[in-house]
């Protein structure tokens, strides 16, 4: 409680040097070349603050943290924290529940534009691993997001890889690992080329 | 060393995600998780899953419907009621967003109800991937960083004092239409085939004055936008979009944003699929290449009949419905407006056309002024219906010169199983009866 006393008062002092340094609304030129004001409000952020919120993953691997976890272990964790919504094969409860695992043959040629029944899995559409972590990260479980430790998350996203044929069962995950992996339909997704005018794509 | 920072860089290293609350809130999140923990138990013992009775399951109970007031015989012989701190409507009118799910759920607007083009805010679809989250704006605050000369940290006070502009614009969400278009049913309403969709005049602050603020550097070429909901939504949204006409915006007709609609901030992309327009904003981060969030990847990507699937396709294609006629309503003979909304993420309509022989010959329909950039127009044709059966078809054109096509030109080119994005012309059939079914197979 008294770390929530002191807060503002740090925060308070950082706002007014800033406001003093920028000196009122003074003009300077944008990103875009435009010249641009400065209105001195807010204030610069610590590196605290920034680490608080700072949780994403890119698919270079940028921003996983330390940690790992093996296939085996996640599986544990599944049965545990998952399985109750997700089925304890990963094979969800639709409509609300998602699959998570599963490569049903129908779909291995990335054949969904034709039939909107077959099931997207991890394993059958996901471009990147790395999206796993950093989804997982965010908002699993449903119910406790924010939950995990990094070590189960690493286990839960080695599990979901290996339980959908991306990587062996025996594989560790940790960040250098993790970017290594190759999703095996990154190559399908391609760029919007719609632009409007006549042609309809 | 202040506690704080304590708190979070040990949450850092221990838990996966960390929290950036002050003591306090910490506090009332362990409260909760012991709690959530308690449900948890309690579901796995059941062996049930906690939303049985959400999304697709029977739906809960109707809140009872309040009685209408005793109508007087002569409201001109009888003082009427009170003034009201907030006012209702009449309980003559009841229109309703139709809601489905808990944690995971949508709503739609009730188009057929709605007249002109603002959507009340009250009735404005709502689509979120954690429930609605409740947030105190004082101890809210944008937090802006990545490829920026000094990472800011901005209240919500603090944002409403930089210059404000005021904009209408849609929001629509990339699903809409996707039962309408893979499984036609007669009985559907404007609000089931098109409800996800919603005009409002936006009150913020331009993204780029915030940019600016924070000395974003002429080399950062994306952006990830996060919401501080319960499954931290992320979206990576080009720099080109967010130097343009994206705003931070925290009213919403005249008023501040509803909770569902992102209260106290969130991002207004004009155009763009209404996922990106990120609700509860808390974090934008100046980036180099895309974060490949699952809301664009696993989500909102548009397998193709070619084996490929489009990512990143924001922009929302031209698109009309007739809003009325339409189901459940039942003509009789003589003169009616045919009455729809009609817009594209690519700029303003230009014209709407309308057909009343079932697509063989078509007119323009009047635009109602003003026709804005990026937001609902309203559009109507006048008709004379003799009794003979018929389909009534609406078909926008935007100013990109698009001209919203068929189901099946759309079917060829994005297949029916394709996701996401679904602007295929749509009617109304008017049987001799009068009575009036929805028409999707065009
Ligand atoms: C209380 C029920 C519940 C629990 C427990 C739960 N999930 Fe989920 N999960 C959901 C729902 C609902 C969604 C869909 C969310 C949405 O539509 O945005 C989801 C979505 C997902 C997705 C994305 C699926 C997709 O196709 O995009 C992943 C991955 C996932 N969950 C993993 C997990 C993992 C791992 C756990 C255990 C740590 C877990 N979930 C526990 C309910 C749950």
């Amino acid at each position: 409680m008294r770390g929530a006393l002191i807060v503002p008062l740090v925060l308070v002092v950082a706002a007014c040097s800033r406001d003093a340094a920028s000196s009122g609304a003074s003009a300077r030129a944008s990103a875009t070349g435009e010249p641009t004001r400065h209105y001195g409000l807010g204030h610069a952020a610590s590196a605290a603050e920034v680490a608080a919120r700072d949780i994403d993953v890119g698919p270079d691997g940028e921003g996983l943290p330390p940690g790992s976890g093996t296939a085996q272990q996640g599986a544990i964790i599944f049965q545990a924290k998952c399985s109750m919504c997700h089925g304890p094969k990963g094979q969800g409860m639709p409509p609300v529940f998602p699959a998570l695992i599963g490569r049903d043959p129908k779909a291995e040629g990335f054949s969904f534009a034709k039939d909107w029944k077959l099931v997207k899995t991890i394993g059958n559409y996901w471009p990147h691993a790395t999206t796993v972590f950093d989804y997982v990260r965010r908002a699993m479980p449903q119910v406790l997001p924010g939950s995990l430790t990094n070590d189960e998350l690493y286990a839960l996203t080695a599990y979901l890889l290996a339980s959908n044929q991306v990587i062996p069962m025996t594989t560790t995950l940790d960040a250098a690992s993790l970017k290594q992996v190759k999703m095996p339909y990154v190559d399908r997704f391609v760029v919007d080329n719609r632009r409007g005018g006549k042609d309809v794509k | 060393m202040d506690e704080r920072v304590t708190d979070v860089e040990g949450a850092r290293t221990t838990d996966a995600r960390p929290t950036d609350a002050a003591g306090e809130e910490l506090l009332s999140r362990r409260t909760l998780i012991t709690g959530a923990v308690g449900a948890l138990g309690v579901a796995v013992a059941a062996g049930i899953p906690l939303m049985a009775g959400g999304q697709g399951a029977k739906a809960p109970a109707a809140p009872p419907v309040p009685a209408v007031p005793v109508v007087p015989v002569d409201a001109t012989k009888v003082p009427g009621a009170p003034t009201t701190a907030v006012g209702t409507r009449s309980p003559f009118v009841k229109p309703s967003r139709a809601p489905v799910g808990e944690i995971t759920g949508n709503s739609l607007t009730p188009l057929q109800d709605l007249a002109g083009t603002i959507t009340p805010a009250d009735l404005h679809f709502e689509r979120h991937h954690a429930g609605i989250p409740f947030i105190d704006p004082s101890r809210h605050s944008l937090l802006i960083h990545g490829m920026v000369a000094t990472p800011l940290v901005l209240s919500v006070e603090e944002i409403r004092r930089f210059p404000p502009v005021t904009r209408t614009a849609f929001i629509e969400c990339s699903g809409n239409g996707r039962a309408a278009y893979r499984e036609p049913k007669p009985d559907t309403t404007p609000q089931k085939a098109a409800g996800l969709v919603g005009n409002t005049e936006w009150t913020g602050v331009p993204l780029k004055v915030l940019l600016d603020e924070a000395g974003a550097r002429k080399d950062a070429t994306w952006m990830l936008a996060e919401g501080g909901d319960a499954c931290l939504l992320a979206r990576s949204i080009p720099m080109a979009k967010a130097w343009d006409d994206a705003l931070v915006v925290w009213a919403q007709n005249g008023e501040p944003l509803r909770p569902e609609q992102g209260f106290p901030l969130r991002l207004l992309l004009p155009g763009f699929e209404g996922n990106t327009s990120v609700k509860w904003l808390r974090r934008l981060e100046l980036g180099a290449r895309p974060w490949m969030t699952r809301w664009e990847t696993s989500k909102y990507t548009d397998p193709l009949p070619d084996g490929t699937a489009r990512q990143f396709s924001f922009d929302m294609d031209a698109k009309s419905i007739i809003t009325s006629p339409a189901f459940p309503q039942a003509l009789t003979k003589g003169w009616w407006p045919i009455s729809g909304l009609a817009w594209s993420g690519r700029g303003k309509i230009t014209h709407v056309e309308v057909s009343t022989d079932s697509g063989s010959s078509w007119s323009q329909a009047t635009l109602h002024a003003p026709a804005l950039d990026r937001a609902l127009v309203r559009f109507t044709h006048m008709w004379e219906w003799t009794g003979r059966e018929t389909v009534l078809l609406s078909r926008a054109i935007d100013e990109t010169g698009y001209v919203q096509p068929t189901r099946a030109e759309l079917v060829k080119v994005r297949g029916i199983g394709t996701d996401f994005h679904f602007n295929p012309i749509v009617g109304w059939k008017v049987q001799g009866d009068g009575h009036v079914v929805f028409h999707g197979e065009t």
